[in-house]
């Protein structure tokens, strides 16, 4: 509740400050169309007109949740004009990207507090590979990997897995590196082995660090997906909408698209949330 | 056959020398060594393999190839740098950041603005940002200004988070104190506030970098003049030029990994007191 009133607060006067830039962005063409028709508009009469163009420069909110509920579900899922069917394909490329992605970032984490060499030689190149501005890579990858013969979901999903696995891996190098000294101290009086470290203290005390980098590769690793299907020539999933909207001047297909591919992002990002939660109090990390 | 058997054994060699460096006491030198030996063995793996198989260069040239194209077309990377990195990039990177840190004082000022911003810039950073580009586009024309409005979109809500979360960061006894000095809210702000939000803010900065490089790239995708290095990545691309792509790559690398050394020289000079960064 304490958050909640704020919140609803800055969405409402976000949506007013929508509301008001596609009126005054959208007024030019129902001016221009007003000269040339040789007839006068009063005010209402262009406010009115702005919020139900065809392609307005900014569609007003409603136009897109219209259209959103027009291309979800009024239509059959499997039609290509389903906004579902778009997303399902963005989806599973995103999921396998994500699973490629966290399970390579956890290896790597693995090796990496385990071996020294490791440590020194390839955690520098990690945090280098993230300053390159990778989603540049993303056509050629594509064009390359189609030329073996691979196309479709793969290419799409290893563009997400390398958005996916740097903070995986960096946020479990920190995890498996959390347990402080005494607790150490205390296996090494049981005479554990290295394995009997990483299994029943390494992996538990690391779980609230896997969430946390989960949420934040699971969004990467979604725009990795949509990058990924630029490039493809625009076939199908959220970033083909994208990009015929913008080939064809739909302006409300683009923005249900980006709507469509928040609300995706946020159901992804929400669904880890939830684990955590349930996972963490379970564990009694909650607090 | 023997270019493989060559890099079989130089990785191996590699490899065992850095775990004799890595047992070494660690010293400055030792902490670059290892690094660069890494780097130089799989520049080593990718020649040596695509040499040994015969990779046609329209799936992946070999780095010897790379070099000689870098070298070549200097003058033409150099134009695509200007227009996306300094145009683009760069200018969309100081608005965007610019701006959130002065929406972040406004916020600071309200703490009900401040509960409903943090969740929902939270919410905002994590969604595919990039989708804008086209409608930017559509917006600002094929110029650097469109590039520049996609990277302000980008860097704004990641610094806006950190920046909000940073000016919140004093406690009480410090705010205390400037009260009893009986500091006006400017001099809290000057004096108490912005320098304790500078390690979150510096962060912020950070993260920023890169996505301001993938905003000015990704967004040369959806149209731009005939220059530009995303412009450069595609049309290369379509054509199978694959070694002007990777020169282009190198050239993405050496400004990402620039601009995020030069934040991060800021950050050590700004805030050498922050407990991490304590000499």
């Amino acid at each position: 509740m304490k958050t909640l009133l704020p919140v609803i607060t800055v969405s409402l006067f976000l949506m007013v400050i929508w509301y008001g830039f596609s009126a005054i962005l959208n007024s030019t063409w129902t001016k221009d169309q007003a000269n040339r028709a040789g007839v006068e508009v009063t005010f209402s009469e262009i406010l009115r007109d702005t919020m139900v163009q065809q392609r307005p420069l900014l569609p007003a909110p409603h136009q897109v949740i219209i259209e959103l509920w027009d291309t979800t579900i009024n239509k059959k899922i499997t039609s290509k004009r389903s906004l579902v069917y778009h997303g399902w394909i963005t989806l599973s490329a995103t999921l396998l990207g994500f699973l490629i992605g966290t399970g390579l970032g956890i290896l790597l984490a693995i090796g990496i507090v385990h071996n020294k060499a490791m440590d020194y030689g390839v955690m520098p190149w990690i945090i280098a590979s993230q300053t390159v501005p990778i989603l540049a890579l993303a056509p050629m990858i594509i064009v390359v990997l189609y030329s073996i013969g691979l196309a479709g979901l793969v290419p799409k999903a290893i563009i997400s897995a390398y958005l996916s696995f740097f903070p995986v891996s960096v946020g479990m190098v920190a995890g498996f590196r959390c347990p402080d000294p005494t607790q150490m101290d205390l296996l090494k009086t049981y005479a554990a082995k290295r394995s009997q470290v990483f299994w029943k203290l390494r992996v538990p005390i690391s779980l609230p660090y896997l969430f946390t980098s989960l949420k934040i590769g699971v969004a990467a690793s979604l725009v990795g997906a949509i990058v990924g299907e630029l490039p493809t020539g625009a076939v199908a999933g959220l970033g083909a909408r994208l990009l015929t909207g913008s080939y064809y001047g739909q302006t409300v297909q683009i923005w249900s698209a980006l709507i469509g591919s928040a609300i995706l992002a946020a159901t992804l990002v929400g669904f880890i949330g939830l684990v955590q939660k349930y996972t963490l109090t379970r564990m009694g990390f909650a607090r | 056959m023997i270019s493989l058997i060559f890099v079989l054994l130089f990785w191996c060699c590699a490899w065992g020398l850095n775990i004799y460096l890595s047992s070494l006491p660690p010293n400055k030198g030792i902490r670059v060594a290892i690094p660069a030996i890494f780097g130089l063995s799989l520049l080593v793996i990718w020649e040596g393999t695509v040499r040994a198989f015969d990779v046609p260069g329209v799936i992946l040239p070999p780095p010897s190839t790379i070099g000689v194209t870098f070298v070549n077309n200097l003058d033409i990377l150099w134009i695509d740098l200007v227009q996306t990195v300094f145009k683009g990039a760069l200018s969309g990177y100081i608005i965007g950041c610019g701006s959130a840190i002065i929406v972040a004082i406004v916020v600071n000022r309200y703490p009900f603005l401040q509960r409903g911003i943090l969740p929902l810039g939270n919410f905002v950073a994590a969604l595919p940002i990039v989708g804008t580009a086209p409608i930017f586009v559509m917006w600002f024309g094929f110029g650097w200004q469109s590039k520049a409005a996609v990277v302000v979109a980008m860097v704004f809500f990641p610094m806006l988070v950190n920046v909000v979360q940073g000016l919140a960061s004093t406690d009480v006894m410090q705010r205390d104190v400037l009260k009893t000095y009986n500091a006006t809210y400017w001099q809290e702000i000057w004096k108490l506030k912005l320098p304790s939000a500078m390690p979150f803010a510096f962060n912020g900065l950070k993260i920023c970098t890169t996505l301001s490089l993938i905003g000015a790239i990704v967004a040369e995708f959806f149209g731009s003049p005939i220059l530009g290095m995303g412009f450069r990545i595609s049309t290369e691309v379509g054509r199978l030029a694959l070694d002007v792509v990777w020169a282009e790559i190198v050239v993405a690398a050496i400004a990402g990994t620039l601009f995020f050394w030069i934040v991060s020289l800021g950050e050590e000079k700004v805030t050498f007191w922050y407990p991490s960064h304590r000499k």
